[in-house]
C-alpha cells in the first residue's frame, strides 16, 4: 500500500504525455493501473454531431462519410494473427498525420480500454459497436475537434471517417479526401484496376464509401409517415438505420439514410443520390409538423409541454424515454411552442444522458437503476432555469 | 494471501484506480492476465449485413447447382491466405485482397446482384494505380515462410525471406 501512495502522483503526468487511456506501472509484482486524462476532457465537449449548427440543422443532425481501405500486403482482419494485427496498427499508426491545422491527433488502444469508455466512444459517433465490442490489437485516432476519426483493425484495417454538424457532405468529402490521400502516400492499399478498394465484406468495394446524413423526423413518426418515406428510399437503393448504426433503433426519432452501393459510381455521383433526396425529406418532415400544428395544436402543445414537464421533474427515467421525450421537445423548440430552450442544449442533452456519458460525468461506475436517477437529477438540473445549470444559458 | 479467484498464491497485486474509490485485487498470474486483458462485454454479434450476404449467397448458388458442385466450390481455397469458399460463405468476409481474384467466377455474379455494377468507378490510389496484387502476394509468402521455418526447412525460408525483401524494398 505504501508503494502504491508513492507511485501514483509522480506517475500521472508522463501517463498523460503517452497518450494512452490506461497505463499500467508494474513494480516487482505490483501492478497499478492509472487512468489518463484525454477522454474524461472529450466528455466535457460538446462534440461535433450534436453541435446543432450548419445548414438545415433543425432536420439535419449531421453529415458523415467513412471509407473503408485495406493495406494489400496482409490479410483480412478476419484471417489476421495477432502478430498481423500488431503489424497493421503500427503501420497505420505511423501513416496517420496530424491533423490540418497542425494539432496531434489522440491515440487511443481500443484493447486496452475499460467498457465504459468504449461505449462512451460510440456513444460520441467516434468508433462503431463493433469496433468497441470486438477483441485483439485495435485502437482510434481521433483529432481534438472530433471531426475526424480514424479507425484501425475494425471489419478492414482502416476505416476513416468524417462527421460535420448539419448538412455538409462537400466539406466533408474534401476532408476524408485529403486525409486519405495523405495516408496512401504512406502505406499500399489494396486495390484492383477493375474492382476499385478491396474490402473484407463485398457490400463495401469500389470506392469504399459510406456516406450517410443523421435526420431529426418526429413529425413523420408521429404522423406515421415514415415508413412510405423508408419504402420509397430503399426504392432508390438507400439504406435506412437508426442512431447508432446497423441493426439499431431509431432512438429519439433519429434516422440515418445511406448509400446502400458502393461499386460502380464515383464518390461524387453517391454524394450527390444521398444531397439531392436529403431537401425532399426535409419537405415532407416540415410539412407533417405543419399538418400537425393545423389540424391539432392543442394536442401537439399538450404532447411536447408533457415531455418537457417530465424531463424538469422525473426522479428517475430511463434512457429509452430520456430520447423519446427529448424528441418531443426538440420539435416543440424548432415549432416555437417552447422559447426558453436552445437546440445545441437539447442536442447536449441527447448525448450526455447516455449511459457511458453520465458514468464519466459523474466519474463513477453506476447500475441501471443508479444511472436513471443521476440521468433525471442531470436532467432536472439543466432544464429548470432558477438552478443556473450551463446547459440552459443563453 | 491465495488468488481471490482460485487456490493458487497471489503473486500479483493489483490496484484499480478507474472508478471513484480505489480497491485491491490480488490474482495468480494466470487470473492476473486475464483480468488484466479481457475488456469485458460480448463480443460484437455478425452483423446483419453479413447475414443478409450469406443469404442472398446460399439462394444464388442453389440456383443450377447440384450438392455436389456445391461441395466442390466450397472446398476450393485461396492460394494467397487459404480460406476455403465455405469459409467465406459462413462467414460474409473474406480472408485477404487476392480472394478476389481467386474466387472471382463466384463474386462476379455476386457483387452485380448486391451493386448492379460490376466495375469501379472514382478515386484511384495515386501511388499504385495499377493495382496492388505483387504486394499482396507478400501474405502468401510470409505463410510460405512461417510454414518452411516450422519445419526446418531453413533453405528454403531464407530464399522465401530474399524475396519478400525484394518485394518490400521494391
Amino acid at each position: 500500500m505504501e508503494d502504491n501512495a508513492i507511485i501514483i502522483p509522480v506517475l500521472c503526468p508522463t501517463a498523460g504525455k503517452l497518450g494512452r487511456t490506461w497505463t499500467y506501472i508494474r513494480i516487482s509484482h505490483c501492478i497499478i493501473r492509472v487512468r489518463t486524462v484525454e477522454l474524461d476532457e472529450l466528455a466535457r465537449q460538446r462534440g461535433e454531431w450534436l453541435r446543432g449548427s450548419g445548414p438545415e440543422s433543425d432536420i439535419v443532425i449531421s453529415s458523415r462519410i467513412r471509407l473503408a481501405r485495406n493495406l494489400a500486403d496482409f490479410p483480412f482482419i478476419s484471417r489476421a494473427t495477432e502478430q498481423d494485427r500488431a503489424r497493421i496498427e503500427k503501420a497505420l499508426r505511423e501513416a496517420i498525420p496530424d491533423t490540418e491545422n497542425g494539432a496531434k491527433m489522440l491515440y487511443v488502444d481500443v484493447e486496452q480500454l475499460g467498457a465504459v469508455d468504449r461505449q462512451f466512444l460510440v456513444e460520441r459517433h467516434l468508433i462503431s459497436r463493433e469496433h468497441a465490442e470486438s477483441q485483439g490489437a485495435r485502437a482510434v485516432a481521433i483529432d481534438p475537434a472530433e471531426t475526424l476519426s480514424v479507425m484501425i483493425n475494425e471489419e478492414d484495417h482502416l476505416r476513416i471517417q468524417v462527421l460535420f454538424s448539419g448538412l455538409n457532405l462537400t466539406k466533408a468529402w474534401e476532408l476524408i479526401n485529403r486525409v486519405d490521400d495523405r495516408i496512401e502516400s504512406k502505406v499500399t492499399y489494396a486495390y484492383h484496376p477493375r474492382l476499385g478498394y478491396l474490402t473484407a465484406c463485398p457490400t463495401n468495394v469500389g470506392t469504399g464509401m459510406r456516406v450517410s446524413v443523421m435526420l431529426h423526423l418526429p413529425a413523420l413518426v408521429l404522423t406515421r409517415q415514415i415508413d412510405k418515406v423508408f419504402r420509397s428510399l430503399q426504392k432508390i437503393s438507400l439504406a435506412v438505420r437508426g442512431l447508432y448504426g446497423e441493426g439499431s433503433q431509431a432512438m429519439g426519432d433519429f434516422y440515418q439514410i445511406s448509400n446502400q452501393v458502393t461499386l460502380g459510381k464515383s464518390e461524387e455521383r453517391l454524394i450527390k443520390d444521398v444531397v439531392d433526396i436529403v431537401p425532399k425529406i426535409i419537405e415532407y418532415e416540415r410539412t407533417a409538423r405543419q399538418f400537425l400544428i393545423k389540424e391539432s395544436q392543442e394536442n401537439l402543445h399538450d404532447r411536447v409541454s408533457r415531455a418537457y414537464g417530465i424531463l424538469r421533474t422525473a426522479q428517475t427515467i430511463s434512457s429509452e424515454e430520456t430520447m423519446h421525450l427529448l424528441s418531443s421537445v426538440r420539435m416543440g423548440v424548432n415549432l416555437g411552442l417552447i422559447d426558453d430552450l436552445e437546440i445545441p442544449t437539447i442536442n447536449e442533452l441527447f448525448l450526455k444522458t447516455q449511459p457511458a456519458h453520465l458514468q464519466k460525468l459523474t466519474g463513477t461506475e453506476l447500475d441501471t437503476a443508479d444511472r436513471n436517477i443521476e440521468r433525471a437529477r442531470f436532467l432536472r438540473r439543466h432544464l429548470n432555469k432558477d438552478s443556473g445549470g450551463s446547459a440552459t444559458r443563453n | 494471501m491465495k488468488c481471490q479467484k482460485c487456490e493458487r498464491p497471489a503473486t500479483f497485486h493489483i490496484t484499480e484506480l478507474t472508478g471513484g474509490k480505489p480497491y485491491e485485487l490480488h490474482l495468480c498470474e494466470e487470473h492476473a492476465r486475464e483480468y488484466l486483458t479481457q475488456p469485458g462485454g460480448e463480443p460484437a454479434s455478425a452483423t446483419t449485413m453479413a447475414a443478409a450476404l450469406a443469404h442472398q449467397l446460399a439462394q444464388q448458388m442453389v440456383v443450377g447447382q447440384t450438392a455436389e458442385e456445391l461441395a466442390q466450390l466450397d472446398q476450393q481455397a485461396c492460394p494467397v491466405c487459404g480460406i476455403t469458399f465455405h469459409d467465406f460463405r459462413s462467414q460474409g468476409r473474406l480472408g485477404c485482397p487476392h480472394d478476389y481474384v481467386a474466387f472471382e467466377a463466384q463474386l462476379g455474379p455476386l457483387l452485380l446482384n448486391i451493386h448492379g455494377e460490376s466495375e469501379h468507378v472514382g478515386k484511384v490510389p495515386k501511388h499504385h494505380p495499377q493495382g496492388s496484387e505483387k504486394r499482396t502476394q507478400l501474405i502468401r509468402l510470409r505463410r510460405e515462410m512461417a510454414a518452411a521455418v516450422a519445419e526446418e526447412n531453413y533453405e528454403r525460408a531464407k530464399e522465401l525471406r530474399d524475396e519478400i525483401q525484394r518485394i518490400e524494398n521494391g
